[in-house]
């Protein structure tokens, strides 16, 4: 397997830093179009006097011209600070920080299992030789794709928590509480991604080089595995990009469902109550996360099929 | 020593949800050790389901019934999947089409190989790169070890096939199966691919080859089976098959082959369409020049694909222009077209400037210069139907009324009937959408059509029909054809001149006689040479 000339690396990391800038200017420009005073936020329910406002003003650098705060916003995003909340009165990086890590991992695990499961779901109904399972399977995966997680999390919930009480039913404090939530995120993800992944591997199927394998003598789970799985791989890799992108988007509804801490308690409140430096922050972090997840799965891509790699 | 192939009466039918459909029915076979055997027959007569079933990969719903079906001694009809697994690349090697495609494109073409070094652990893992290097060279492909690490886009189209044949004798069988080993191939290729074949049969192979184009086969093959509608019609040793076809559908194959020998004369038993001459346009012009093309060049950084081309078309007239892929043909064709730019050079169409002009100017000449290409599937949107592909070309001004009646009459002019009109480009054979395609070509009435490679992708037979199609609407519209083609049997058939190209540049021009009976260039010389004849001589 050849190495992606460093060129077409260069190239995409390039496109993704330009994604940034536009998401964090549009989000800035979206704040400032915003309806509200920043001063009064500021402010909230404490003593409101011309004195205060004053400083206030003076204190975060409001009377600069807006071409210069944003300059200067982005000038600190740069250097990877995010500002102070106004409502906390901490740095954002120390709020974001601390709530980052249970969404993650709540991600990154109901990614890595929607992934296991739509692989195993794909390569076990793939094919005609099992056409009974294969229309049970793609029943189930329509209705999981077309039913809102929080749904599954509720229906889930109720069954496993309340009924049978296995698994905790709020809390984010250890390993079992994390169970539900990452089936939950998952089961949509694997659902849509097993339907990919089947139609590819089918496509793949019926290829002149997969007769060509079997020619060889190759046993039927070789000829899935080595050959017919790579090439379903590719659109599926672009999907499972954007696929976790919503994950975290997905994640701030689970989060409230299941009582777990994380960004989806931060986002709401700093929304709700027009903490700007936050919302920022929490919209270039969700970019962030966009871009690095789908410039690696384009290096994948890359890894994958050395057709792509022509320049 | 016995036949390494013994099948008698064999039998094969698949399970559709249309019913039983029989594709093999009732067929004997032998292939004895070092002996060579072709299966010649059209697309749907059985000979790949018949090679297929050799190594037991007809498929999922094949049914299998044979009185006898025996490979190396061994009777395979109670063979489960584990038994096949030691068959096939074992016993029999299977070579397929193109190996662009039949070669896994993720992979290189040196882990293709080792596979089949690996699953019959033929040597030991520290000797498998090696042998790998060893089986490219046995197969001539020059720097074998480099060539391991490369992936099949990254190789030419005979260094591919040659690969391909090297993964099928990785495992040491005794038998190699080819289904259309060179069917994607150039001439002078395909020429190199039979010989390295014939080599290795030489050296104690024995092969089973596949084809629809008895030329091809006759080259290299000790005995032939014509088939049709799974059954074998005629067989026997090549040259007197050759000589003295028995059966009626071997002489109509043999017929359908064109070549200069066939100028003039219809390839097809079919009847054509009637010959319908449409009223005189009145601009038609009688010996004038259609199309005059002066110094074509064009480069891709700085690799120059076409070098100072130039060309004249007369009305009527049909220009042949032949070459191997890679020869700029078809970058010819685009730039002649109007859909791509010289570097330099000029193309004027009906006496007006047609490069270096804005779309807007070629617009009203464009419904006078057709295109029809090699896969009219892709030129058909798949989601119209027959009706509305044609109807699209149909002079604006036609009422709505009167257009179902014009599709309906160019329809019957390329020998199809109104009741494809419903029908959807996917639900038509090969034969059926080029005749769509050049249906929808004549309906603007154009001076100019350009068809580039039209009946490549088609079988022998159907190929006939539509060259005969060409023919007969060229005698009676008076519609000047440029004739891109690899095959120069088809141009010397149909062309009146012929334009010979090589690395971009006209190596050599003239009447198809001249060309082809006196090349003066070596390069003509060689494809030439190349090209598989039919020894025929002495048939009545």
């Amino acid at each position: 397997m050849g190495r992606p000339p460093l060129r077409s690396v260069l190239r995409r990391v390039a496109a993704g830093v330009v994604v940034l800038w536009v998401a964090a200017t549009t989000a800035y420009l979206a704040l400032l179009a915003a309806p509200g005073d920043t001063v009064d936020t500021l402010i909230g329910d404490g003593v409101d006097t011309p004195q205060i406002r004053a400083d206030i003003i003076a204190e975060w650098g409001l009377d600069r011209p807006a071409v210069v705060q944003y300059l200067d916003y982005l000038w600190r995003l740069v250097h990877g600070d995010l500002g102070r909340s106004y409502l906390l009165q901490r740095p954002v990086a120390e709020v974001i920080g601390e709530q980052l890590a249970p969404t993650l991992i709540l991600s990154v695990a109901a990614a890595t299992l929607g992934v296991l499961l739509a692989l195993i779901i794909a390569v076990v109904t793939a094919g005609d030789r099992r056409p009974w399972l294969r229309r049970l399977s793609s029943g189930t995966e329509l209705l999981l794709v077309s039913t809102p997680s929080f749904l599954i999390g509720l229906v889930l919930l109720s069954v496993l928590s309340f009924r049978f009480g296995l698994f905790p039913v709020a809390g984010g404090a250890d390993l079992r509480a994390l169970v539900l939530p990452t089936i939950t995120l998952a089961l949509p993800i694997a659902g849509l991604l097993a339907q990919v992944l089947r139609d590819g591997v089918d496509r793949a199927l019926d290829e002149p080089f997969v007769l060509t394998a079997r020619s060889r003598g190759l046993t039927e789970r070789v000829v899935l595995a080595r050959h017919a799985l790579r090439h379903a791989l590719l659109p599926a890799v672009t999907l499972a990009g954007w696929l976790f992108g919503t994950l975290l988007g997905g994640a701030v509804i689970i989060e409230q469902v299941f009582g777990r801490p994380g960004l989806g308690q931060v986002t709401l409140n700093a929304v709700t109550s027009k903490d700007m430096p936050v919302v920022l922050a929490v919209v270039t972090l969700s970019a962030a996360v966009y871009v690095v997840v789908n410039t690696a799965a384009d290096l994948v891509s890359l890894v994958i099929d050395p057709r792509l790699r022509r320049s | 020593m016995g036949d390494l192939v013994s099948v008698e009466d064999l039998h094969v039918t698949f399970d559709t949800p249309t019913g039983e459909v029989a594709a093999v029915r009732g067929i004997d076979l032998t292939v004895a050790a070092g002996e060579c055997v072709a299966i010649v027959g059209e697309s749907g007569s059985g000979k790949s389901v018949t090679a297929r079933t050799l190594v037991g990969l007809a498929g999922r719903d094949a049914r299998i019934r044979a009185a006898r079906l025996e490979l190396a001694g061994t009777d395979v009809r109670a063979h489960r999947p584990r038994d096949w697994r030691q068959v096939r690349g074992r016993v029999a090697g299977l070579v397929l089409q193109d190996a662009l495609v039949s070669l896994d494109p993720l992979r290189t073409v040196g882990a293709e190989i080792a596979e089949v070094l690996a699953t019959h652990e033929i040597v030991r893992r520290s000797e498998r790169a090696g042998r790998v290097g060893h089986l490219l060279d046995l197969v001539h492909v020059p720097e074998p070890q480099r060539r391991a690490r490369q992936h099949p886009h990254q190789l030419s189209g005979g260094l591919r096939q040659r690969a391909l044949i090297a993964s099928a004798l990785a495992g040491e069988p005794a038998l190699l199966i080819a289904d259309e080993p060179t069917t994607a191939l150039d001439v002078t290729v395909q020429a190199q691919i039979l010989a390295l074949l014939a080599e290795r049969r030489a050296a104690g192979l024995s092969l089973l080859l596949i084809s629809h184009d008895l030329a091809v086969v006759a080259q290299i093959a000790d005995r032939v089976l014509v088939m049709r509608d799974g059954r074998v019609v005629e067989q026997g040793p090549t040259e007197r098959l050759l000589r003295a076809p028995e059966h009626p559908y071997t002489r109509q194959l043999l017929d359908a082959v064109p070549s200069a020998s066939s100028r003039g004369r219809r390839l097809s038993a079919t009847t054509g369409p009637a010959r319908t001459a449409l009223p005189a346009r009145p601009e038609v012009r009688r010996g004038d020049t259609v199309l005059t093309a002066t110094g074509l060049t064009k480069r891709y950084g700085d690799h120059t694909v076409v070098r100072d081309v130039g060309f004249t078309i007369g009305r009527g007239e049909t220009l042949g222009l032949v070459g191997e892929s890679g020869s700029g043909k078809s970058t010819v064709a685009r730039i002649v077209a109007g859909l791509l730019e010289p570097d330099e050079g000029t193309v004027a169409f009906e006496r007006t400037p047609w490069t270096s002009v804005a779309e807007r100017t070629r617009r009203p000449l464009r419904r006078q210069l057709q295109v029809i290409s090699q896969d009219p599937l892709g030129s058909f949107d798949p989601r119209w139907n027959v009706q509305r592909v044609i109807a699209e070309n149909l002079d604006p001004d036609i009422s709505r009324a009167d257009r179902t009646d014009h599709v309906v009459e160019l329809l019957h002019r390329v020998g199809l009937d109104r009741n494809l009109l419903g029908r959807h480009p996917r639900a038509l054979s090969g034969g059926q959408r080029q005749r769509v395609a050049i249906a929808r070509a004549i309906a603007t009435r154009p001076s100019l059509i350009i068809c580039d490679e039209p009946v490549s992708a088609l079988d022998v037979s159907v190929q006939a029909q539509v060259l005969d199609l060409l023919a007969d609407l060229r005698a009676a519209d008076g519609t000047a054809l440029l004739f891109i083609s690899h095959d120069l049997g088809v141009v010397h058939h149909l062309a009146d001149r012929v334009l010979v190209m090589a690395d971009g540049a006209v190596v050599e021009q003239g009447p198809v006689g001249d060309v082809f009976t006196y090349p003066r260039h070596d390069y003509t010389r060689s494809l030439l040479a190349a090209l598989p004849a039919l020894v025929t001589t002495g048939r009545p």
